[in-house]
C-alpha cells in the first residue's frame, strides 16, 4: 500500500497505528466511505476537513467501533477492528475481539455526552474503576490530575448540567483520557459550543498535540487552529480523501479543484 | 349505631389493603423491570416471553385474573397433582402484582429507550460492558423518567385493591361491605370509605414523590 507520494517521517515507525484498507461504509443507498484507503502513524496528529456528509465522522465513529463497516478493514495497531483472525481468514469481530480494541480509542462527542447523573470527578472516575478495575482512590487521584489539566479542579463535585459547553467539552476530554488511550478521537469538539467557549477547549486540545506519543485524529471545522496542531491535513469528498499533505501546502496551495473550492467557501465565507 | 363505631372494623380493613398494596407494588415493580427489560433483550426466549406475559396480563380483566389464580389454579392444579392453593393474601397479592407489573413493563421499556443514543455511545466509547452500561449508565437515567408514570400505577394500585374483598379478604371494601349489610347505612359507610381511599391515595401520592426526588436528585442540584 506504500504510496510514492506519501512522504514519512524517518524517524516513525513505519507501521502505522491506523489503517483503512478499502473501507466501505454504506447508509441505505448512501455510500458514506467509498473503498477508502486510509493511514494515521504513531503519534501523529491529522486532521480531517471536507464538506458535511463527505464521511469525515463515519471515519471516527467506525474506529470508535459506534459504526460497522460494510466492506473492507480496519486495522489498528496491525490488528484488524471489526474482524478477527482464524485461522488465515477474517471473520467478523465478536464482542470480547471489540472490547479489546476499543481499550485503545478515546473518543470526544461534539455533544459532549457527558453522564448527567454523574458528577463531574465521577464522570472521570466510573469507567476506570468499572471497566479498567482500578480502585477508587486511585482512579479519585488521577481524575483529579485530569480536571487540572483541564483546568477545572473547583467543579469536580458539579454536575454537567451546572457547567458551561466549554467546560463540558473539556471534562468530555478529561473523561476520555482518563482511559489512557494511545488514539484519541475528536468529532467536531467545538461545533456545539459558543464562540467565545471555542477557545477553552482548543486550548486543551493543543496542550495534547504537544504529547509526542498519543495519536490524534481531529474532525473539526476550526481552520486556523487545525493549521497549527496538525502533522496532516486530509481533505474528504464523497468518502474519499480528494488530497492530503502537510498543513501549510493544503491551505496556501492546493491542487484539487475541490479542495480549493471548499476551503474558499469556509475561510471566506463573505464572498 | 354511631358512625363512630364503623372506624374500628374499617381501620382493619385499611391496614389490609395498606399492605395488599405495598406488598403487591413493590412485587409489581420487580416483575415491570424484570419483563420490561426482558422485552428489550436480544435473546429470543426471554423477549417472547415477557412480551406474552405483558400482553396477556394487560388485554385481560384484573377481576378475572384474580378469580383464576384463586379459583380455577386450584383446580388445575388438583387435575395435574400440585397443590396449587393460595391463601387469599397470596393470591391477591400475585394477581395484583401481575397486572400492575404488566403496565409498568411497559414503563420501563419506554423510558430505557428513552435514554439518549448518545448515552449509549458515550458508554459504549468507555468500554463499558453491556451489563454495566445497563445499570450505571442507562437505568439510573431512565428510573427518574418512569417515577410520575409509577406513582399513578401505585394510585392504581392501591384502588384495585378492591376487588379481593370479592375472594373474601378482609380489606377496607370487604369491611364496608359487611358493615352495610348490618346497619343499612350505605351513605355514611361508603361515604367514609370514599375519604378513606382518598386520604390512602394522598399518602402513596406522597411516598412516590418521595421516592422520585430521590432517585432524579441529581436533576435537581444547583437549581
Amino acid at each position: 500500500m506504500n504510496n510514492a507520494t506519501e512522504i514519512r517521517d524517518a524517524t516513525e515507525s513505519s507501521d502505522p497505528i491506523i489503517k483503512f484498507d478499502k473501507v466501505v461504509k454504506r447508509f441505505g443507498d448512501h455510500v458514506v466511505l467509498d473503498e477508502l484507503d486510509f493511514e494515521v502513524q504513531r503519534g501523529e496528529k491529522v486532521t480531517i476537513i471536507g464538506p458535511s456528509g463527505s464521511g469525515k465522522s463515519t471515519v471516527l465513529r467506525v474506529l470508535m467501533t459506534l459504526e460497522p463497516i460494510n466492506d473492507g478493514v480496519v486495522y489498528v495497531g496491525g490488528e484488524p477492528l471489526w474482524h478477527q483472525r482464524r485461522g488465515d481468514e477474517l471473520i467478523p469481530a465478536g464482542e470480547p475481539h471489540l472490547r479489546e480494541m476499543r481499550s485503545h480509542m478515546g473518543m470526544v462527542f461534539q455533544q459532549f455526552n457527558l453522564f448527567p447523573h454523574m458528577t463531574v470527578l465521577r464522570n472521570l472516575t466510573e469507567a476506570p474503576v468499572q471497566v479498567l478495575g482500578i480502585n477508587k482512590a486511585e482512579a479519585k487521584k488521577r481524575g483529579m490530575e485530569l480536571l487540572e489539566m483541564v483546568g477545572l479542579t473547583d467543579q469536580a463535585d458539579k454536575y454537567p448540567h451546572q457547567l458551561s459547553g466549554g467546560q463540558q467539552q473539556r471534562v468530555g476530554i478529561a473523561r476520555a483520557l482518563a482511559m489512557r488511550p494511545k488514539v484519541m478521537l475528536f468529532d467536531e469538539p467545538t461545533s456545539a459550543l459558543d464562540p467565545e467557549l471555542v477557545g477553552e477547549v482548543l486550548n486543551v486540545i493543543r496542550s495534547l498535540a504537544d504529547e509526542h506519543d498519543l495519536t490524534m485524529l481531529l474532525v473539526t471545522h476550526e481552520m486556523h487552529f487545525a493549521r497549527q496542531v496538525s502533522d496532516r491535513i486530509c481533505f474528504f469528498d464523497q468518502g474519499r480523501i480528494k488530497e492530503q499533505g502537510k498543513p501549510e501546502d493544503i491551505f496556501t496551495a492546493p491542487k484539487e479543484e475541490r479542495t480549493k473550492a471548499f476551503l474558499k467557501a469556509v475561510l471566506d465565507p463573505d464572498d | 349505631m354511631e358512625w363512630t363505631s364503623y372506624l374500628a372494623p374499617l381501620a382493619q380493613g385499611a391496614w389490609v389493603t395498606a399492605q395488599l398494596t405495598v406488598y403487591s407494588t413493590i412485587l409489581g415493580g420487580l416483575f415491570a423491570f424484570a419483563f420490561g427489560l426482558g422485552k428489550l433483550s436480544h435473546n429470543p426466549l426471554l423477549k417472547g416471553f415477557s412480551v406474552a406475559y405483558i400482553e396477556i396480563f394487560r388485554g385481560t380483566s384484573l377481576l378475572v385474573q384474580l378469580f383464576w389464580i384463586y379459583f380455577a389454579l386450584p383446580i388445575l392444579g388438583q387435575a395435574i397433582g400440585l397443590d396449587l392453593r393460595f391463601p387469599p393474601v397470596a393470591a391477591g397479592v400475585a394477581a395484583l402484582a401481575l397486572n400492575i407489573g404488566a403496565y409498568g413493563a411497559e414503563v420501563v421499556r419506554g423510558a430505557v429507550q428513552a435514554v439518549p443514543r448518545e448515552q449509549y455511545e458515550a458508554a459504549t466509547a468507555l468500554n463499558f460492558t453491556g451489563r454495566k452500561r445497563l445499570w450505571r449508565i442507562t437505568l439510573p437515567q431512565a428510573i427518574p423518567e418512569m417515577m410520575p408514570t409509577f406513582g399513578n400505577l401505585a394510585v392504581q394500585n392501591l384502588k384495585d385493591t378492591a376487588l379481593v374483598s370479592l375472594i373474601s379478604l378482609g380489606d377496607m371494601a370487604f369491611r364496608a361491605e359487611q358493615i352495610r349489610n348490618f346497619t343499612q347505612d350505605s351513605v355514611t359507610v361508603y361515604t367514609l370509605v370514599l375519604f378513606m381511599y382518598f386520604g390512602m391515595a394522598l399518602v402513596v401520592t406522597a411516598c412516590m414523590k418521595l421516592l422520585e426526588r430521590y432517585v432524579g436528585r441529581w436533576r435537581a442540584a444547583g437549581r
